[in-house]
């Protein structure tokens, strides 16, 4: 089998301004992050608002140059591709973008802003574009009557479907999906995600989706990897990560997750302690400081990524539901 | 019975468009007292927002036509002036916008924006508003806040600006906050973190607060009462046990069946509510829902249903099918959904 996409160590870092008392700071959003995902697959891609994940999405579009490591898509390294080659990526690798109204130009109407890309990329004659956008617009659930609109004129789930239909507009291979359905209720998420299902099915496309609402990813995710603090903390196949977590952070993560009941008991792990800097990571694994079930080892060496059964991956001292190998009697 | 706190009478809100008349909001009441949270959940594009940015007069659009009344504490903000407005938003009223980009200034650093909204409506000394800004921050989880304060907007991840927004609402203590999905951009732990933060300025300060969401996790956990809108109007009004335990309309019955859910078998498909929602600038003359209602009837096209007390007196709903058949209806649509399940 082949890896459409390839993410081989990769860091970002970003130089940050002064705070209340100066001096310069390094954040560590990307720390030696290191995966692959196969064409026709959906890798999920969870974990901590502020973690990375959206620094990832956008190196691996080449919206970031990463700081360190390599990305390849399909075969070839884009860590530095540039000019004619970098057009061509842009329609292979598409975005929808996390802050729908941020990427939409408030002067362009709709029409204009989904059609766009696909004139750039010479898909077809004037009327025939229309036509596209138009069956695109309806396919997400916007009607074509809305064409001449401008975007501060639709709500934010319709902005939200638009940056959709416009990352699809070109045919692209591989959709780095932002939290793509955040704004959207539950009907009309549904649609969507139906919609990106059937476009799987029908040509293939690979998605790298971030979403922080854990029964989407569920659903969408054949795998679904767990970041914390800028780092890959565990990968495993969707039902087996949350069948059995083995990273404490996943754990802890999944039974945060509200229950759509309101006599629902809550039986939370509240994670306590500071929430952890990307500025000055805490040594050791990373985790230790908010983690139930740290040692003496936790502070001191950083746990690597380590492989366990039915496929999951984790950096742990301290695996979760990893059964030791049974005794026999 | 004392004065409500905030309390909408026939609210109506329309844009003037190329393709016509827009009826983003059409006849909205709604009665809301000190201390309450209010859900909102409903359709994406049904009004939700534009209602609320209309009543505290954030809409900025010339083609823009607001209709009946809000009274906050017996006062109509429809009435007010600009200036008066001004004084109350912020101060007695705060809004946590949807976009966070929209109401965070790309050129100023967020802690410079944060500690100007508190100069605003407190005389502090500007040292002084800097450090609340961090403390703020940091209630809200932004680590190293005090050494991020100086960052700007793009600088921070999209869940960071959003909690930069609730730190702004929260900073006043308000009265009435009106928090537009304020957790779609959070994890979930730190989203229940800010739930909290939520009902601690409910139960410290007596607060009210209208929770726009499409999380019906949330809702689930922290509203007293739920209001689901579709088309611009209150379909159904209820206490959240009786939302969850007795929904009365079909579209509540399609949205709740809609929900993806972490526990049970996966699906293949991900349940739908059929269909389209209808073109605002022509609304069907009887129920909006009709063209997607699988237990439409004649009289559905006919008359628009009003919201009234059916259920029981405080349970309201927005639908033509008589008491007794209710309960069947939901009964074939659960059954229906089983099947294709
Ligand atoms: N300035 C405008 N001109 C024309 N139509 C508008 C304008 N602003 C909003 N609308 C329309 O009004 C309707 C209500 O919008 P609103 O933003 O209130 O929806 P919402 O319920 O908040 O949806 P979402 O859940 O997607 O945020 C939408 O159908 C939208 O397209
Ligand atoms: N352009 C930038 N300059 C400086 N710091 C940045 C920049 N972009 C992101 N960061 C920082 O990098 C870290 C990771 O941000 P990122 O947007 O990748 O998080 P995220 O996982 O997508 O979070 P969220 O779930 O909140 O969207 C954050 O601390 C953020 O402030
Ligand atoms: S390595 Fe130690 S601190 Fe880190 S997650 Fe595992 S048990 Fe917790
Ligand atoms: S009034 Fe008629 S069409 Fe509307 S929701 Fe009730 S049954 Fe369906
Ligand atoms: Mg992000
Ligand atoms: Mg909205």
């Amino acid at each position: 089998m082949t890896s459409l996409l390839e993410v081989i160590d990769v860091s970002k870092h970003f130089h940050t301004g002064r705070g209340l008392f100066g001096g310069g700071d390094v954040v560590h959003a990307v720390d030696g992050v290191s995966f692959e995902v196969q064409e026709g697959e959906t890798l999920g891609l969870v974990g901590e608002s502020g973690c990375g994940k959206s620094t990832l999405g956008r190196c691996i579009v080449r919206l970031h140059e990463p700081t360190g490591g390599s990305i390849r898509f399909d075969g070839e390294d884009i860590t530095q591709v540039k000019g004619k080659q970098l057009r061509a990526l842009r329609r292979d690798v598409q975005i929808v973008f996390q802050d729908p109204y941020a990427s939409l130009n408030p002067r362009r109407r709709l029409g204009h802003i989904v059609g766009m890309p696909m004139q750039v990329h010479g898909m077809g004659s004037s009327s025939e574009i229309r036509e596209r956008v138009a069956s695109l617009l309806r396919l997400v659930g916007l009607s074509p009557e809305h064409i001449n609109r401008y975007p501060h004129e639709f709500s934010g789930g319709q902005r939200q479907r638009i940056g959709v239909a416009r990352a699809l507009a070109v045919n692209p291979r591989l959709v780095v999906c932002d939290e793509p359905v955040s704004a959207l209720d539950v009907s009309i998420q549904a649609q969507v995600i139906n919609l990106l299902d059937d476009l799987q099915d029908d040509l293939g496309l690979t998605y790298v989706f971030i979403a922080h609402d854990l029964a989407v990813v569920r659903h969408v995710s054949d795998r679904i990897a767990v970041m914390y603090l800028g780092k890959l903390v565990e990968v495993a196949p969707a039902e087996e990560l949350y069948r059995a977590p083995v990273h404490p952070y996943t754990e802890a993560l999944l039974s945060a997750v509200p229950v759509p009941d309101p006599r629902a008991p809550r039986d939370r792990i509240v994670l306590t302690g500071d929430v952890p800097s990307p500025v000055s990571p805490p040594g050791g694994c990373r985790f230790h400081p908010r983690c139930l079930y740290a040692t003496e080892i936790c502070c001191r060496e950083e746990p690597p990524l380590i492989a366990h059964a039915h496929g999951r991956v984790a950096a742990c001292h301290h695996p979760l539901n990893v059964a030791p190998a049974p005794v026999s009697a | 019975m004392t004065e409500a706190l905030l309390e909408l009478r026939g609210l109506r809100v329309s844009f003037r468009t190329e393709q016509g008349l827009v009826q983003a909001v059409d006849g909205l009441d709604l009665t809301l007292q000190s201390g309450e949270v209010l859900g909102v959940v409903g359709e994406s594009g049904s009004g939700k927002s534009v209602s609320m940015l209309a009543l505290l007069g954030l809409i900025d659009d010339p083609n823009v036509e607001i209709e009946g009344e809000a009274l906050f504490r017996g006062r109509d903000l429809l009435k007010m002036g600009e200036r008066e407005l001004r004084g109350l938003r912020g101060r007695r009223v705060s809004m946590i916008f949807q976009d966070p980009m929209t109401s965070l200034n790309p050129v100023y650093s967020v802690g410079w924006q944060i500690a100007e909204q508190i100069r605003t409506h407190e005389k502090v000394p500007k040292r002084a508003a800097q450090r609340r800004a961090v403390e703020l921050l940091e209630s809200v989880g932004i680590p190293d806040a005090d050494r991020r304060v100086g960052d700007y907007p793009h600088q921070f991840s999209g869940g960071m600006r959003q909690r930069v927004m609730i730190a702004m609402a929260l900073s006043c203590s308000p009265e009435l906050l009106i928090a537009d999905e304020p957790t779609t951009a959070l994890d979930v732990t730190i989203q229940a973190q800010i739930l909290e933060l939520l009902d601690s300025l409910r139960v410290d300060v007596g607060a009210a607060v209208i929770l726009i969401t499409h999380d019906i996790g949330v809702v689930a956990g922290l509203a007293d009462r739920v209001m689901v809108m579709y088309a611009g109007r209150a379909v159904e009004r209820a206490t959240t046990l009786d939302l969850f335990d007795r929904p009365q309309h079909p579209y509540t019955w399609g949205l709740m069946g809609s929900v993806p859910r972490l526990d049970g078998d996966k699906p293949k498909r991900l349940a739908a509510i059929p269909g389209q929602p209808p073109s605002l600038i022509s609304l069907p003359p009887g129920c909006s829902f009709a063209p997607r209602c699988p237990h439409r009837f004649e009289a559905c096209d006919l008359t628009r249903p009003a919201l009234e007390a059916r259920a029981s007196e405080s349970h309201l709903d927005a639908c033509l099918l008589p008491a007794d058949a209710r309960a069947a209806a939901h009964a074939t649509q659960l059954a229906a959904a089983r099947g294709e399940g």
